[in-house]
């Protein structure tokens, strides 16, 4: 806290008086102690008036270290010291926070990533990919796990809300012509994540195990059997030497029907593995954008005749 | 008209995304046209007036000279988010508490749901498979589709436009993405999700779902029409056909590339643009080859979805191996 030792410097220990104990004068020893209370009394009022500031405090300083006040520094330090907000720059174009310009599309994207993850590893508490009893875990959580129907339905929703937003986000990049130089690769890694979403929300569908998400992935899953080369019913498979017990469809379910090994396999691409590419996908996304010098606009509108030769190769 | 049957359709909680979708992209397909022409009226007002041109601060957004260009993100930019994180847990919160996630019987191997869908951004792909073979509706074309979004940055030769909205400046690669995203992918996932019914057949909104309902198959094949019997010259045939699309379209494609005047029976049916013009003499040939193979590749769908439901075709080319 802000100053243990008292305001005149004396250490708590100095003003009793230990050396005076063998003299038999008792009323002076009172006193002294009735003084020392006071002193006492004194100080914590002081420390106590002290926390009324807890910003002035040692603990509040180690943690946050920057001063909460309106000079530009401590603004530009609050963002820059700390790691949540640190692809954040310090200072941003005026009117790169017009709604109107980004939608927020691509920023609520991510939080609603952050929440799928949330709510997906709460769930994943209750929950066992295994055919015998996925879908009663199921019925379990809407029925019996506290506020868990509530989980099932957030992390649902929250995965169409993800596809809808992602989908809206890519809308609007394309329309502001944000894709152009010098962010060409960076479109292209969003193209990644917007397939790694899908294929987040496409495993996730088979996990209750019920009619719905079983012949959903069925169909799905029949493509991959089309597959040309790959797939035992594609052109030049069985050529190929492929059978519903080798190819590729094979490969995606661990068997040549959707059953047990697929609950597991879609399991786990959908828990472990394809969040932690996408999530790998998402730290190079945002990089890229802050290091492509921040959002692309809105910039100041180019005129025909400003074209350039473009270099020639 | 069945309301009853409507409301089921609508009212399914898997389909409320597609119900919402239909609200959401005409919304911001407009929320974003609405900038892009009223920057397109800045950008008039410029190039008419150089003088002009060479003060203006050249955005649409509120202005004043004396106003700092930056902001700090704290508290200008991190409110905002805040504020956005909040909305969306409140909407999300709300849906969940209001709209139960599906739950059907469990799966059963035996019982097949009809019709079976897949889920609803899939059911574009799903609707291919109406028009075309499992190979090319569920692998070829998901692949062309991700492959081609991939190479947009790398295909548009067009510098304007790069962080601002205009329809103007680029009114060939609007137009290329509204078809594709709108026209192509979000309405057959609508038409999945909200006409296709038992069989895969088609129900117009607020017809009955018959289980019953029988569709007598009465599509042909191209080489049939023509009577055309053996395999070989199936396999000529169709190849040819093909082949005269792909001349075809990329003849009319590159008339639109390069901006020039398309007439049909003394009628202009596309104005010259001098700017595509402009921007096709920047393009290299890889990037020129890419472009035109990609959209004939797209225009083939709607291509073949005519074809089927115009002329009852169903397939172009036939072989042994696969079929087109």
């Amino acid at each position: 806290m802000a100053d243990i030792e008292g305001k005149n410097g004396s250490p708590a220990s100095t003003g009793t008086p230990a050396g005076g104990a063998g003299n038999g004068n008792g009323k002076g020893k009172l006193t002294a102690l009735i003084e020392d209370s006071k002193a006492v009394r004194d100080r914590a009022l002081e420390e106590l008036q002290a926390l009324k500031q807890p910003e002035k405090t040692d603990l509040w300083k180690s943690v946050l270290r920057v001063k909460h006040d309106e000079t530009p520094r401590s603004r530009a330090l609050g963002v820059l010291s700390n790691v949540f907000l640190h692809l954040h720059p310090a200072k941003i174009n005026r009117d790169a926070v017009a709604y109107n310009y980004t939608w927020g599309m691509g920023g609520m994207t991510f939080y609603v990533y952050i929440t799928l993850v949330f709510t997906g590893a709460l769930l994943m508490f209750y929950y066992h990919p295994s055919k015998v009893v996925a879908f009663r875990d199921i019925l379990y959580l809407e029925h019996d796990v506290p506020f868990g129907k509530l989980l099932r339905n957030m992390h649902r929703w929250g995965a169409h809300l993800m596809v809808i937003m992602v989908e809206v986000h890519m809308f609007r990049v394309y329309l502001t012509g944000s894709y152009k130089k010098p962010r060409e690769f960076n479109w292209v890694v969003g193209v990644l994540l917007l397939v790694l979403t899908l294929l987040l929300s496409f495993t996730g569908y088979l996990l209750p195990d019920d009619q719905l998400g079983f012949w959903a992935v069925t169909v799905g899953t029949n493509m991959a059997r089309a597959t040309p080369l790959l797939g035992h019913d594609g052109p030049f498979g069985p050529q190929l030497g492929m059978t519903p017990f080798n190819d590729v469809r094979f490969g995606l379910l661990g068997g040549s029907i959707v059953d047990a090994n697929a609950l597991l396999r879609a399991y786990i691409w959908h828990c472990v593995a394809i969040p932690i590419i996408a999530s790998a996908f998402m730290v190079v996304h945002f990089w890229r954008v802050r290091k492509d010098g921040g959002i692309s606009g809105p910039s100041p509108v180019m005129l025909e005749s400003e074209i350039k030769e473009p270099r020639k190769i | 008209m069945d309301f009853h049957q409507l409301w089921t359709i609508v009212s399914t909680p898997d389909n409320i995304p597609i119900v919402l979708l239909l609200f959401v992209v005409p919304f911001y397909t407009w929320y974003g046209l609405r900038q892009a022409f009223a920057n397109d009226r800045l950008i008039a007002q410029l190039e008419a007036d150089p003088a002009l041109a060479k003060t203006h601060h050249r955005k649409t957004q509120p202005y004043k000279s004396g106003w700092a260009k930056e902001v700090h993100v704290w508290p200008y930019l991190l409110r905002i988010e805040f504020l956005a994180a909040i909305i969306v847990t409140v909407i999300l919160l709300v849906w969940s508490i209001t709209l139960n996630a599906p739950l059907e019987e469990p799966a059963n191997p035996t019982l097949t749901m009809n019709p079976a869908k897949a889920p609803w951004y899939f059911l574009g792909l799903q609707e291919m498979l109406v028009y075309f073979d499992p190979w090319i509706a569920g692998v070829v074309m998901p692949s062309l589709i991700i492959v081609g979004l991939m190479v947009i940055p790398y295909i548009d030769a067009n510098p304007l436009g790069s962080g601002y909205y205009t329809f103007k400046q680029r009114k060939f690669a609007i137009w290329t993405f509204i078809f594709g995203f709108i026209i192509l992918w979000v309405s057959m996932i609508v038409i999945g999700t909200l006409i296709r019914g038992p069989g895969w057949m088609w129900f117009w909104p607020g017809t009955t779902w018959d289980h019953n309902r029988l569709i007598f198959e009465v599509n042909r094949d191209l080489p049939d029409i023509f009577g055309i019997k053996g395999r070989v010259s199936k396999i000529l045939f169709g190849a040819v056909v093909v082949g005269i699309y792909f001349v075809l379209a990329w003849m009319g494609l590159h008339k639109v590339i390069t901006g020039q005047e398309v007439r049909a029976g003394g009628r202009t049916l596309l104005k010259a643009r001098p700017f595509n013009k402009k921007i096709y003499s920047r393009m290299s040939l890889l990037q020129y080859a890419v472009m035109q193979v990609f959209l004939i590749l797209m225009l083939a769908l709607p291509v073949k979805m005519l074809l089927r439901h115009l002329f009852r075709i169903k397939y172009v080319w036939v072989t042994p191996w696969f079929n087109v």
